[in-house]
């Protein structure tokens, strides 16, 4: 029998995608789980928009709007933005370095895993007694005094997204310094495999600090811990601190692969090579490493002292230079370019003023003196939307349209993406430009209703109702991907046309295993190299056809998350129910004899016959 | 609104900023800015110096970043009109410019040019707002010369003790303009924020220890809408942190010296019968948490209310009458969830007042007053 043959019923398809360990297919599904919760948190914004589109409004309670805004920001951050950009990095870092798969096939499947339960675990707390309501950033003494159980799901079911998180950081890493094809040096990665590098390096150093302070917040919570109980000798700064060392650093994990996904957009669609492609990596990098430098910008109004808070305030100026020099180097790569405005392109275009404006506001902020006027205002919700959103989120939409083709053999409507580009950028900016003049007049953030005849009615009013054009250009976007799935038109490969990198390369829809023949990597730019070399084959390659090693699918994966999952009950109602203490353990029993099962077990994993691949076609 | 393009230029005038270049973009958004909000609540309306100087950066940064944004655009229109495929031509290759060091160089040295200009006054506002050091000054007899306030933030309200006057207050803070005023910030349960948006930037109240800073203001308030400034808590603190506003009165010196002289020597005789049957009242009811007296120390339960009838809110944020006050009597968690005043069913023998209870404790609360 072949070993690639493959016709499937509905049942074997659940069950391949339950125990897959291949990269594109994992991909798939952080796109769909992302999604899913993108859709989730999209719905809270609008319940907060909506109660806060006219004073003194009822639509929503007080404790149920906190629970909302913390849902909706602990959401959109780590369950919707960071898996998508994970689901990106999946489908296309492999292809454009010209590997056969990640490093770690298995632990790729794990850390998918890892952020789904732990995802799940998380939304499961609006039907068990209530979300948690002390905001995203959980500050100690007010999650400490939060009654029932929402910040106890808070700090498990992020605990175990975040090890997901981690393991899929560290796979990266490991897969983009070890599996580059031949000749692709580090000064020819594509500009999205840097950025993924850089943010997956960021996670190494940034994830184990927000783990630290979760296990802190459990213990506090659930195990008569005094870490943040002052009180008892706690202090509940330290939390702070740790949540910031690990949270400013991940606005840069998010915000890196959407200036790569643009980087790529930039020169693609001005038929033109990045300019500047060794300073863009070299900013990329001095980002990162200053990303690790400002965590107390967060903190200015706390009380650290001038000193600290004028080191601080410096050091995040200095992030304004680097982030500089990439946007002019995107404005010089379009520059004597050959502009074709496509949905990406359009994106990309869309994302260069709204994060400008994005990043002066954070320049303003890094001016301490003027941040204790507007730390925890509306200007904060606006800067920070303003790189999220005109940042991340525009970069996620581009990337959607941008990579449809490679991810799925079809092409999104490119009139239907206009229309959800329109929507949804007018009805950004219409939101949140007009949120810098609320906090500046008086407003805080956070704040479930405000009183009439402050001067906000209309100006809230207004950002209300662009939130709702974002709806419908977000819904928009649903129907144009329903439309393309039903109609299922293949759109081959290199469907753009210009594409410069290898990951155009490969035939439509891609084989399982990637490249038959690993490509030889000649410049930047590769593919481009080829195709103005008028190779019609597509490739050169580095290797002779040949037997190809793949990694077996496995349920283990699954089964060691879900005993996370139930031990996390466990510890939930530690002290409260008498099966509580039984279940951590059963949970804790099934992970480790999952972990052990996986390592007595010899899995040597299959080899695809090169008399098998001769007859593949790949797609054609 | 209410600021006229005069007091828009005068600001822009401040000393120290005349020499900038941007001198005529700066003004042109003082008045833009100016614009914005009410007097008594807007950051754009500073009314004292500490809130100026931040007012200040604030326009300095805005003019640097607007320059920034002014030659991003230029440059994104230019190229968007001049190369799209349309015009340049389907079938053309452009050149594959790698980059320039020189360009490289001068998009790396201006913006450092540029933030060095925004970072000296970043440094030297930082400083200088953080000063306290004239907190503990005395005058010749031993006196403290400056006023400070030891702010308690507590679940739902404001505690203000002036520990060298011996008095406290809540809910509504009075201080002297033109002058210094120092604040020792302190929360009693989680963590809150201070922030007085016309005076200057906030400081958090944290559990574990004092923050301190200064506030001026130089203007007062009888001359505004409602007689007061409006303050806020600004960190997340539970389900009414929306609705934990207080009052700031600034008096003048002599004025600010005749009211904490009437807090200290409150004696409160009520007016009539229905105020003294609400004293009774009050006195088996509230008293155990609500003190009535404006000398004292800081540490109450709940709100003093020595000075209640002066106040401009109930509760801190609804319009100060009897209809309201009631109300909140008779049911505080509707107006104000998770908020820590008792129903009246625990403290009113498991029934709610009758409304001839609420109409006699309504008489005497707002009776409680040491400015008339």
């Amino acid at each position: 029998m072949s070993s690639i043959a493959k016709k499937k019923g509905f049942g074997a398809t659940i069950w391949d995608y339950l125990t897959t360990v291949d990269h594109k297919k994992i991909a798939v599904m952080y796109l769909a789980a992302g999604g899913l919760f993108f859709v989730i948190g999209g719905i809270e914004a609008m319940l907060i928009r909506i109660q806060l589109a006219q004073p003194d409004n009822d639509f929503v309670s007080a404790g149920l709007f906190n629970e909302i805004i913390t849902m909706h920001g602990t959401t959109m951050i780590f369950l919707a933005a960071m898996p998508i950009l994970f689901g990106f990095m999946n489908a296309v870092m492999p292809l454009q370095i010209g590997a056969r798969d990640v490093a770690f096939p298995f632990l790729n499947a794990l850390g998918f895993w890892l952020f789904l339960f732990g995802g799940i675990f998380l939304n499961l707390s609006w039907f068990m007694g209530g979300a948690p309501d002390a905001g995203w950033t959980s500050y100690a003494s007010l999650s400490l005094a939060s009654p029932g159980h929402g910040i106890d799901f808070y700090a498990l079911g992020l605990q175990i997204a975040g090890a997901g998180t981690y393991i899929g950081g560290i796979n990266f890493l490991v897969t983009i310094i070890n599996m580059r094809a031949p000749g692709m040096t580090y000064m020819r990665m594509p500009l999205f495999t840097w950025t993924t590098f850089v943010a997956s390096a960021l996670i190494l150093f940034a994830f184990p600090p927000l783990t630290i302070g979760l296990f802190f917040l459990i213990l506090d919570r659930m195990f008569g811990g005094n870490f943040f109980d002052h009180t008892m000798g706690g202090n509940t700064i330290i939390w702070e601190h740790l949540f910031w060392i690990f949270g400013h650093p991940e606005v840069y994990i998010l915000i890196l692969p959407a200036f790569g996904i643009f980087s790529e957009i930039f020169a693609l669609f001005s038929r033109k090579r990045l300019f500047g492609y060794s300073s863009m990596v070299f900013a990329t990098v001095l980002i990162g490493f200053l990303g690790f430098m400002v965590w107390a910008h967060h903190m200015f109004t706390v009380g650290l002292g001038p000193t600290a808070n004028a080191i601080f305030a410096v050091a995040t100026m200095a992030i304004a230079v680097p982030t500089g020099m990439k946007i002019f180097n995107w404005l010089l790569t379009i520059w004597g370019g050959s502009i074709k405005v496509t949905t990406p392109m359009l994106y990309a275009l869309g994302f260069i003023p709204s994060f400008v404006a994005g990043g002066v506001t954070g320049i303003m902020q890094a001016a301490a003196p003027l941040d204790y006027q507007l730390h925890d205002s509306y200007f904060i919700v606006a800067h920070f939307h303003y790189v999220i959103v005109g940042g991340v989120v525009l970069a996620i939409l581009a990337a959607v349209h941008l990579y449809w083709p490679l991810m799925f053999n079809q092409m999104l409507s490119e009139k239907l993406g206009k229309w959800t580009f329109w929507f949804f950028f007018i009805g950004f900016h219409l939101t949140f430009f007009i949120q810098h003049f609320l906090g500046l007049m008086g407003m805080p953030r956070r704040v479930f209703t405000f009183g009439a005849n402050q001067g906000w009615d209309l100006f809230n009013l207004i950002s209300s109702i662009g939130a709702a054009f974002m709806a419908v250009g977000v819904i928009i976007l649903v129907v144009n991907i329903i439309i393309t799935v039903v109609k299922n038109v293949p759109a081959g490969n290199d469907p753009w046309e210009d594409g410069r990198t290898l990951e155009w390369a490969i035939p439509q829809p891609v084989p399982f295993y990637n490249f038959k023949q690993t490509p030889l990597v000649r410049g930047l730019d590769t593919f481009w190299i080829e195709k103005q070399e008028g190779n019609k084959v597509g490739m050169t390659y580095a290797e002779p056809l040949s037997d190809i090693h793949m990694p077996n699918n496995s349920f283990i994966p699954f089964v060691m998350t879900l005993g996370l999952f139930i031990a996390a009950f466990g510890a939930l109602y530690h002290g409260e129910k008498d099966w509580a203490i039984p279940v951590l353990v059963l949970g804790i029993a099934i992970t480790v004899g999952s972990m052990a099962v996986r390592s007595i077990k010899d899995d040597h994993g299959f080899h695809i016959h090169k008399e098998d691949l001769m007859n593949d076609k790949g797609g054609k | 609104m209410k600021t006229t393009m005069k007091e828009g230029f005068d600001l822009a005038m401040m000393r120290g900023l005349k020499k900038w270049r941007l001198f005529s973009l700066l003004a042109a958004l003082t008045i833009f800015l100016s614009g914005c909000g009410e007097e008594y609540l807007s950051t754009l309306t500073p009314a004292g110096q500490v809130g100026r100087d931040q007012f200040n950066l604030l326009l300095l940064s805005s003019a640097i970043m607007a320059l920034v944004i002014i030659v991003v655009v230029i440059i994104y229109v230019v190229a968007l009109v001049k190369f799209r495929r349309k015009k340049v031509g389907e079938d053309v290759i452009p050149k594959q410019v790698e980059g320039s060091h020189t360009l490289e160089i001068i998009w790396t040295v201006i913006p450092i040019l540029l933030l060095i200009v925004l970072a000296i006054p970043t440094v030297y506002y930082t400083y200088k707002h953080a000063d306290v050091a004239a907190m503990d000054q005395v005058d010749e007899e031993g006196n403290k010369t400056n006023v400070t306030v030891n702010v308690t933030a507590k679940l739902y309200w404001w505690e203000f003790e002036y520990p060298d006057l011996g008095i406290v207050t809540a809910q509504e803070l009075v201080v002297p303009t033109d002058q210094k005023v120092f604040f020792n910030l302190k929360a009693a349960d989680v963590k809150h924020s201070f922030w007085i948006p016309t005076a200057g930037g906030k400081m958090d109240t944290n559990v574990e220890n004092v923050n301190q800073f200064y506030l001026e203001f130089d203007k007062e308030s009888a001359g505004l809408e409602q007689g007061v400034f409006y303050g806020k808590c600004a960190e997340l603190c539970g389900p009414s942190h929306a609705l934990m506003d207080f009052k700031v009165k600034t008096l003048e010196p002599k004025e600010f010296k005749v009211w904490a002289e009437s807090m200290k020597t409150t004696e409160h005789v009520a007016a009539d019968d229905l105020a003294t049957k609400g004293e009774e009242i009050f006195n088996t009811s509230c008293i155990t948490c609500h003190a009535t007296s404006g000398a004292g120390t800081a540490g109450g339960p709940a709100p003093n209310l020595a000075a209640f009838g002066d106040r401009n809110r109930v509760a801190g944020f609804m319009p100060h009458d009897e209809e309201n006050l009631k109300n909140w009597i008779n049911d505080p968690q509707e107006y104000k969830p998770g908020n820590l005043m008792p129903q009246p069913e625990t403290i009113n023998n498991g029934k709610k007042f009758s409304e001839d209870q609420l109409d006699a404790l309504a008489a005497y609360l707002m009776g409680l007053s040491v400015e008339k």
